[in-house]
């Protein structure tokens, strides 16, 4: 079958490309635009480690097909920092030490960001069930939800 | 030089990771994040049995398929015998090299047949279809108490029992036997009152890294390799791929790519040899990743076991005898943890008589690869769940009992060793003080407490310091950072040197860029490589002293360094290290500092965790309402990745115990290769995990450091089931405790009280 061809905007910026019918978001971000914070922990929608916010919501990029891009406006962890000034999610994960070998954090920084632009003020347990989908083998989650929760004060201008 | 604790000033400080930023971006290279020009797509052919001959591979309309480009075999890969050493374990060569691509038979469902290299993944995944393999189907054995039994189907027609005198005449499963132990143990159990005997089994469960195995390899004509993968060790990966396609150690370079998790598995080679072989043969650059069910099908998961314990005391709580025999399952060729098992499990305890039998045996599932602290798990489990009745049996405290029996400086160890400073007792006492120790529990709750134990090692490390002209300091190691250590190698440099931590960078070398280090792995590396930046930073110290000397025309003795400056008593002003720095190129050239040790006297780690749990009795699930560990980490170099190594450890301790395991048809083929159906604990299945650091210095590093790593996925297993205990009633003697199972213990045990 033909490529296809689609137009798109990602992180803010006029994208075009070319891809397989059956290439995924995730396989168009990583192996056709070369935009590889985006990983592939499982190809099948149940780690997060690809995490994509797609028009305002949280999707896997791996359940999406490239195709489908097409006149949407896709934000990865590339566009999560504005210029050189880390969003509260990224600068609370440096500080609490949420990440250890750091797969997992591309997904988790874009899952959480989407969590606090619909929720600014989430208890513990509906950050922990919004991060339900993206798993972390090393941390045990802990420093992670503390970063989250203390992001979502910064967001709030609160001190945490 | 000698570091005191109170005037440490930047270890024990928890500065952001220094390659933290590039990991919050997205910036960071992983294993499949590598690529080049010219790239070709690797994919691999899989076995779809458990055990079968194979009687011919036709890959000739493969081969035929436009796009392809190169095709290989077990019959393309050289003959391989010996072993090679991996820095915490041998690794026997020809079994790794069938375990890359299948020889003439397939042990496994997923093992590894052939491999094709196409101009995209498309068609090399098309490709794979056009493969003609004959399978002559075998009979299969998964279970290892199956896998012993005489008559069970043969994996392997050539193994012979090692360790039996005399080696068995005819071939088995039993790949080795081991006994350790002192004392006479029929004499220890005569003399006591009480003596609990149980049998024990847990699952075959995977590491789990989130990130999939993945490299890119390529070989030039004149036969000069490179490979960018992610892995626990560069060095390994050079030794292993190197020696199986008999080329020279320095003509494979391996770039170490940021690695996605290893907990062990990571140790080995899988693709790397693989796509080197589609490398030479098509002259291209190929890239090769795994998808998830290719993981959990053909990458290490750890060893199923099935252990008898049986300990024995006095009726004031003294243990007179402890005994147990474990049998783990190996996967496909031999090398379970079972030795590890037999030595840590009863570590934790001051025993006079003591005999522990292990046998590692073959079964028709992926050979298995280390899984933190490989081995201890399930043998504290099965030691742990024991302790715990006996000391219910005794009217005993649990942590009381651990400590009137717990192992202390000049205990001897089961596997021979006589401890030195250990922080067992501080831990135990560190439990007994705790506020969730003392709290109280609601209805169908439950308290479980287990102690764990890990040696920790230290072994082959090399550094290398250079002092840039601004007075930065490089610092290169080569162990890959899976969970802060160029945090911590930055910090022990910056302590050295008395500077700020901004201005020293880490970097992690390839293979051809510093000398051999072993994998990361064992806990060594805050030790082991730590010691050696702290070795090559005091080496760097002293050229700045000798430089000092020359600028003031002193003698090197009269020069003291402090608080990052030289001082000589005749100068009122130091020379700092940016001022030695400048004028470096006058003094006698670039400034660095070398050190390439094999790290002896690790610390041994002592852990003990506190699980609360709720039972909810109509549906047997299990919820973890608060969780505590407490462990000796000699010296928490930075704070927050220790306590960080102690959380992980819990929360795949947890899984472990409550849900994870390898779920077979009766075919032998795994049912459940995908996060969805091998479930692992996400954020909504925990609560906070609380870690209080206990710090008993290790006299032989410089700061104290022991080694965190492994040792808190130790008691997890044990302090959930023994929690389940206390909440319901029922000891759970099989893992994991899934729903299902404790729904039908609860019904038996009502069953059996009605
Ligand atoms: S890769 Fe998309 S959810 Fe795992
Ligand atoms: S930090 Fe390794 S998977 Fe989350």
């Amino acid at each position: 079958m033909a490529k296809q061809h689609v137009n798109t905007t990602i992180n803010g910026d006029p994208v075009e490309f070319l891809c397989e019918p059956d290439q995924t978001v995730l396989d168009v971000l990583r192996d056709v635009l070369g935009l590889t914070g985006s990983k592939e922990g499982c190809g099948t929608g149940d780690c997060g480690a690809c995490s994509v916010i797609v028009d305002g919501r949280l999707s896997c990029g791996c359940l999406m097909l490239g195709a489908e891009a097409e006149g949407r406006e896709i934000t990865t962890v590339e566009g999560i920092a504005e210029g050189d000034k880390l969003h509260p999610v990224q600068q609370r994960i440096l500080e609490e030490g949420a990440l250890q070998c750091a797969f997992c954090t591309p997904g988790f920084v874009v899952a959480a960001k989407a969590l606090i632009d619909q929720n600014p003020d989430p208890t513990e347990t509906e950050a922990r069930y919004w991060l339900a989908g993206n798993l972390c083998r090393c941390t045990g989650y802990d420093k992670i939800i503390r970063a989250v929760m203390n992001a979502a004060a910064d967001v709030r201008g609160e001190a945490a | 030089m000698t570091y005191e604790d109170g005037k440490l000033k930047v270890v024990g400080t928890r500065p952001i990771r220094p390659d933290g930023v590039d990991k919050v971006t997205g910036r960071a290279n992983f294993g499949a994040d590598h690529s080049m020009p010219g790239m070709l797509w690797g994919r691999i052919l899989r076995s779809p049995h458990a055990h079968a001959r194979i009687t011919g591979i036709d890959v000739s309309k493969a081969e035929a398929l436009p796009g392809v480009k190169a095709v290989v075999t077990g019959a393309d890969m050289a003959e391989s015998s010996g072993s090679a050493d991996a820095g915490e374990s041998a690794i026997n060569l020809r079994d790794l090299s069938r375990n890359v691509l299948a020889h003439d038979k397939v042990l496994y469902d997923g093992h590894a047949i052939a491999a094709i290299a196409a101009t995209s993944d498309k068609i090399a995944r098309e490709a794979l279809k056009l493969i003609d393999v004959g399978y002559e189907v075998l009979p299969h054995v998964m279970d290892v108490d199956e896998a012993m039994k005489p008559d069970a189907p043969l994996l392997h027609d050539d193994m012979f029992t090692e360790g039996i005198e005399p080696t068995p005449e005819t071939s088995s499963n039993i790949a080795k036997k081991m006994v350790i132990g002192f004392g006479d143990v029929d004499d220890g159990f005569a003399k006591a009152d009480v003596i609990i005997e149980r049998t024990l089994k847990t699952a075959p469960v995977h590491q789990g890294y989130i990130e999939p195995h993945a490299c890119v390899a390529t070989i030039s004509e004149d036969g000069q390799a490179v490979v960018w993968c992610s892995s626990q060790g560069q060095f390994v990966i050079r030794d292993l791929c190197s020696q199986l396609l008999g080329m020279e150690a320095a003509d494979v370079r391996v770039i170490p790519a940021e690695i996605g998790g290893g907990f062990g598995g990571k140790t080995t080679v899988y693709l790397e040899p693989v796509a080197l072989m589609l490398s030479q043969k098509s002259s291209r650059p190929v890239k090769m990743t795994m998808t998830r069910g290719e993981v959990f099908r053909a990458t290490g998961p750890t060893s199923a076991s099935s252990m008898d314990v049986k300990i024995g005391a006095t009726r004031d709580g003294r243990i007179t005898a402890a005994s147990a025999e474990f049998r783990f399952q190996a996967g496909a060729f031999p090398g379970s943890p079972v030795g590890a098992a037999c030595m840590a499990s009863f570590a934790p305890y001051d025993l006079e008589n003591v005999s522990i039998t292990g046998y590692d045996v073959v079964t028709n599932g992926p050979k298995v690869a280390a899984y933190r602290a490989p081995g201890a798990p399930q043998g504290a489990y099965a030691v742990e769940t024991v302790v715990d009745e006996l000391a219910e049996a005794l009217n005993m405290d649990p942590v009381d009992f651990r400590a009137l029996n717990g192992a202390r400086e000049g205990t001897k160890a089961p596997y021979g060793a006589t401890f030195k400073v250990v922080g067992n007792l501080e831990c135990l006492e560190a439990t007994k003080d705790h506020p969730h120790y003392k709290s109280n529990l609601g209805p169908d709750q439950g308290r479980g407490v287990a102690s764990g134990f890990w040696f920790n090692i230290g072994g082959q490390s090399a550094a290398t310091v250079a002092i840039n002209p601004d007075g930065t300091v490089s610092v290169v190691e080569g162990n890959p950072d899976i969970g802060g250590s160029r945090a911590s190698m930055a910090m022990m440099a910056a302590e050295v040197f008395g500077v700020a931590v901004e201005k020293v960078r880490p970097m992690i070398a390839d293979t051809a860029s510093i000398a051999h280090n072993d994998v990361t792995g064992g806990s060594r590396v805050t030790f082991a490589t730590g010691m050696a930046v702290v070795q090559a930073s005091e080496d760097a110290v002293e050229q700045l002293k000798k430089r000092a000397a020359k600028m003031w025309d002193v003698e090197v003795e009269d020069v003291v360094w402090q608080d990052g400056a030289a001082h000589t008593a005749t100068k009122d002003a130091p020379l700092t290290l940016a001022d030695i720095a400048a004028q470096a190129g006058r003094t006698g050239g670039p400034i660095t500092g070398n050190a390439s040790i094999n790290a002896r006297g690790a610390g041994p780690a002592f852990t003990t965790h506190i699980c609360d749990v709720e039972v909810d009795r109509e549906t047997g699930a299990v919820e973890i309402l608060r969780y505590t560990a407490i462990q000796d980490a000699g010296k928490a170099i930075h704070p927050s990745f220790v306590e960080g190594q102690m959380q992980g450890g819990v929360a795949q301790g947890v899984g472990w115990a409550l849900n994870e395991e390898y779920i077979y048809s009766t075919d032998g083929n795994m049912e459940n290769p995908g996060f969805l159906d091998y479930r692992m604990p996400v954020a909504s299945d925990l609560p906070m995990i609380d870690t209080v650091v206990i710090e008993v210095p290790n006299p032989s590093h410089p700061f104290g450091v022991r080694g965190v790593g492994e040792a808190p996925i130790v008691p997890p297993l044990a302090a959930v089931a023994n929690a389940v205990y206390d909440a319901v009633g029922v000891r759970m003697t099989e893992l994991p405790i899934s729903p299902p199972r404790l729904l039908a213990a609860i019904d038996a045990y009502k069953a059996a009280a009605e």
